[in-house]
């Protein structure tokens, strides 16, 4: 053995880089994410002066009516929309893999809406089309738009996108033999549905519903909002802990909310093991062919649905440049005028930008460093599966709880990064700990397509590891650190859920203006403020597009067939 | 590649992100306020050039999230001074302890009722806010929902669903809203009053603010606001009438006040004195109409006139040492109804 090592220094070396770069990443995760959860679970169980109370505070939540309400209210709003928007975004995918109807990549295109404006603006814009004063009020099918029925239609616009690419990406897995054998023996097609289509994008859509379910309980940008007195958990602890400054309380709640997110999510993991065993390397892609009817019909649902996302939005964005909504219809920009309003003027808008870029540069170096030292590093196998475990936990963990857990955590004035509270670096790391996973996954793809040969061939160059992955690994992975670093600098531009708890004066940011001065009614200039959001969100979108597509042509066209 | 010179581009930002802020000579003042976001630009700016080696850092929020936060921090405090705060608020934080007296230069000068009356003042106030009532023309026609004359005919049933206030447990308007009413029917009937209006309310709001925007925008007929947000909004061309019930109107000021031990005592007392200067009177008022000091006050574009005659004989000591009392009564009764916060 030490012979061995002996022979062959560089190896020694960078094995022992990489031991340390793991041991460090564990650190890292435990630091940033386990431990502040753990601040908030043991909060919840304590009173004002920190004496433990046991489940005290949880006997009071329970007891009282209007808590336990929220409670009850945010479990029906979150299966109303889970149930609504997988099976729409099932139809919605459906069309655009299984018929040969025109304009898909259109389609595909207006569906990813929602996920470049902050949960509010949905809202927002549904106040101006149902609200009292909205323009076609009278086809809301609920008395008001302001309760139940407008969370749930702004949820799941909202929701949307996020449960089409999960089942997009399910449907688009299907075996074309599978419905090749059923027609060949004269399955009708409703049946071939059935048993064919259903069974093989099921865990997608298990998937979807698990996705959407999570994200509905921790939103809380649309019911304050849209709302009005429906209260739900997330609305909850945003007022126990910002409105009262009862901690305790707001963590308590925040235990409510953890609990179903990590029941969803220990589901999914279950499911996910499953389908693993189901997949078969040799399936051929599905081909569709034309069939008028079915291909008209699609068309007609996803130009619908498309419509609706796209008046939404549109309306919130028109809002804006009105001048008095809805007396003095007139075209003005003093809306854009934040400066003379709450939410923190413009600044905002340049503390998101800068807390998206650094969020985005910072976020998917780290993650893919992380991702690589666990798919390339050998032995070490226990510490590498618990990191991996790690990492699919903020799946799990909802932003307002990771926020406030950051609180428990850092504000605490003997923890020696207790200086990161209140700074722009606290609202950069909780960004990055809350996104974690789904950059996580997509960099390990990546690397997974890489050929283990490459480190063997260089093992026997005695080429270094490190110098392999900034030679081979790095530049192999481009497109997959551009579609991280893009998702972080989407997700950080439009996300309030653990940032609301961390921001400062100093440190306000665009999409927490929108909440703000929504609150203080102004809702004319909080539409402004999302439309800027959404602009500079979708600039950034096209940016990446472009990049993606000139670094497919030079680079990767090795890789293309 | 170039991976090099993307590191070299990164330590630069990275320094950014790890770095505290940059070194200014200036002394900053933390002031905590819950003064309207459309004053502070103008306030600030009058201020610092005033005193231009203090810089003021506003953190601003309703009248009760203000009162909320400091004291939470009461064994940590962050601020150095509260400018534009409820003075019944400041009356709970001088009882607490948490406030440093200090006698400011002209205090002479002001109303007797704007000055704490211990020897040396915890609190001086700056300007009133009094409540009133935002009624949207345009909507009460059509929604066939006459203009309210008194806060009585709140309760009518016509009124049912059209009428929007703040949560008091949040908003200082809402607070003096109920202070007013129990002050003005006693204990029990104000109850039983809010009771039925409760039965007529579409919600409540964060903010106090907001009920009127929303009638100014007609998402709402009526908003129980207070009379500032109402002639603003008047003034861009809203269809909002101002109605001052004849009962009487609550109030309160808005007042400044030292957080005993800032480090920054000396900058302090000049933001104290200056807070209640002629010029600084003259400012409130071009919002205001009634301030500290009587003989600056004019008239103020669309504002209801003669509101002062309308306030009510306003026991603060009382509506102070039961502020908490009213307010966990109020949240026991009515808080399902309430906007999120």
């Amino acid at each position: 053995m030490n012979v061995l090592l002996k022979q062959n220094p560089l190896t020694r070396l960078s094995f022992s880089g990489q031991g340390a770069g793991i041991v460090l990443s564990i650190i890292g995760m435990l630091v940033f994410l386990v431990l502040p959860v753990w601040s908030l679970l043991s909060r919840s169980v304590e009173n004002k002066d920190g004496e433990f109370i046991g489940l005290a505070n949880f006997a009071y939540y329970f007891q009282t009516p209007a808590l336990l309400e929220s409670a009850w209210n945010s479990l029906i709003i979150a299966a109303a929309c889970t149930l609504l928007v997988t099976s729409s975004a099932f139809l919605y995918a459906y069309a655009l893999n299984r018929t040969s109807m025109p304009g898909k990549s259109v389609f595909r295109l207006l569906a990813q809406l929602p996920m470049l404006a902050p949960s509010m603006m949905p809202a927002i814009g549904l106040i101006y089309l149902f609200g009292n004063q909205g323009v076609i009020k009278e086809w809301f099918p609920a008395d008001s738009v302001y309760g139940a029925g407008g969370i749930i239609v702004g949820l799941s616009l909202w929701c949307f996108p996020h449960a089409l690419i999960i089942i997009n990406t399910a449907l688009s897995l299907s075996d074309k033999r599978l419905h090749e054998a059923a027609r060949v023996m004269g399955t009708p097609a409703w049946r071939r549905f059935l048993t064919v289509t259903l069974p093989a994008a099921r865990y997608g859509l298990i998937s979807a519903a698990l996705v959407v379910f999570t994200l509905v309980l921790a939103d809380f940008g649309v019911p304050k909002v849209i709302g009005g007195q429906f209260d739900v958990l997330a609305t909850d602890i945003y007022k126990r802990v910002v409105g009262q400054q009862n901690f305790q309380m707001g963590a308590v709640v925040g235990v409510l909310l953890l609990l179903p997110s990590l029941l969803a999510f220990g589901l999914d993991r279950f499911f996910q093991r499953k389908q693993q065993e189901s997949f078969s390397t040799s399936a051929v892609p599905y081909k569709p062919e034309a069939n008028t009817t079915k291909d008209t019909l699609a068309l007609i649902y996803c130009s619908v649905v498309a419509i609706g996302l796209m008046t939404v939005i549109g309306m919130a964005i028109y809002a804006s440049f009105v001048t008095f909504w809805p007396y003095n219809l007139s075209f003005t920009l003093a809306n854009y005028d934040f400066d003379m309003m709450d939410g923190g003027g413009w600044d905002a808008w340049f503390n998101s930008i800068e807390m998206a870029f650094l969020t985005a540069l910072i976020g998917s170096l780290c993650i893919f460093l992380v991702a690589w030292l666990n798919e390339k590093t050998k032995g070490l196998k226990q510490s590498r599966n618990l990191l991996h475990l790690l990492a699919f936990m903020p799946l799990a963990v909802p932003g307002l709880v990771l926020g406030l857990g950051y609180i428990f955590f850092f504000n605490h004035p003997d923890n020696p990064l207790h200086w990161i509270y209140g700074t722009m670096t606290i609202l950069v790391l909780s960004t990055i700990a809350h996104y974690f996973t789904v950059p996580y996954l997509t960099a390990t793809t990546a690397l997974k397509q890489i050929p283990n040969e490459f480190s063997a061939v260089a093992d026997s160059l005695k080429v270094s590891q490190a110098q392999l992955f900034r030679r081979v690994t790095l530049p192999l992975s481009l497109p997959a650190l551009l579609d991280i670093s893009v998702y972080l600098f989407l997700a950080a531009i439009t996300t309030v859920s653990a940032v609301v708890f961390l921001y400062s004066t100093d440190t306000t940011l665009a999409a927490v203006a929108i909440l703000n001065m929504d609150e203080a009614g102004d809702t004319s200039p909080a539409a402004a403020m999302a439309t800027v959001v959404f602009v500079s969100a979708t600039v950034v979108r096209l940016i990446h597009s472009g990049l993606t597509a000139s670094l497919r042509k030079h680079s990767q066209a090795w890789q293309l067939k | 590649m170039g991976y090099k010179t993307v590191l070299k581009g990164l330590l630069p930002l990275a320094a950014t992100v790890l770095s505290t802020g940059a070194f200014a000579g200036k002394t900053e003042l933390t002031v905590y306020t819950a003064f309207e976001a459309d004053q502070l630009k103008e306030y600030e700016k009058s201020f610092e050039s005033a005193h231009p080696d203090i810089d003021i850092r506003w953190v601003r929020d309703s009248t009760g999230i203000v009162t909320a936060k400091l004291l939470a921090e009461k064994n940590n405090p962050k601020a150095d001074v509260v400018w534009g705060l409820a003075a019944t608020s400041l009356m709970l934080l001088k009882q607490e302890g948490m406030l440093q007296p200090y006698k400011p230069q002209g205090v002479e000068k002001l109303r007797k009722s704007f000055v704490d009356n211990a020897a040396t003042p915890s609190w001086v106030g700056a300007e009133a806010w009094v409540a009133s009532i935002c009624y949207n023309t345009v909507e009460g026609e059509k929604n066939n929902v006459p203009a309210p004359a008194s806060w009585k005919d709140l309760t009518k049933p016509v009124y049912k669903g059209h009428v929007i206030m703040p949560n008091p447990n949040s908003s200082g308007t809402g607070f003096l809203d109920v202070s007013s009413w129990i002050q003005m029917f006693g204990e029990e009937n104000a109850w039983a009053y809010m009771d039925g209006l409760h039965q007529n309310i579409s919600r409540y709001t964060h903010s106090g603010s907001k009920p009127c925007k929303l009638a100014a925008s007609g998402e709402t007929t009526i908003g129980i606001s207070f009379a500032y947000r109402g002639a603003k909004s008047k003034k861009k061309g809203a269809p909002l009438e101002i109605i001052t019930p004849t009962e009487g109107l609550g109030w309160d000021l808005e007042a400044t006040a030292i957080i005993k031990g800032t480090d920054k005592l000396e900058a302090a007392q000049k933001l104290m004195d200056w807070s209640i200067t002629r010029e600084a009177n003259t400012m409130y008022n071009k919002y205001y109409a009634v301030v500290g000091i009587p003989s600056v006050e004019k008239q103020v574009p669309f504002y209801p006139e003669n509101i002062g005659k309308k306030m009510i004989d306003n026991n603060f000591e009382w509506a102070a040492s039961n502020r908490q009392a009213i307010l966990a009564e109020w949240q026991n009764r009515y808080d399902g109804k309430s906007d999120p916060k």
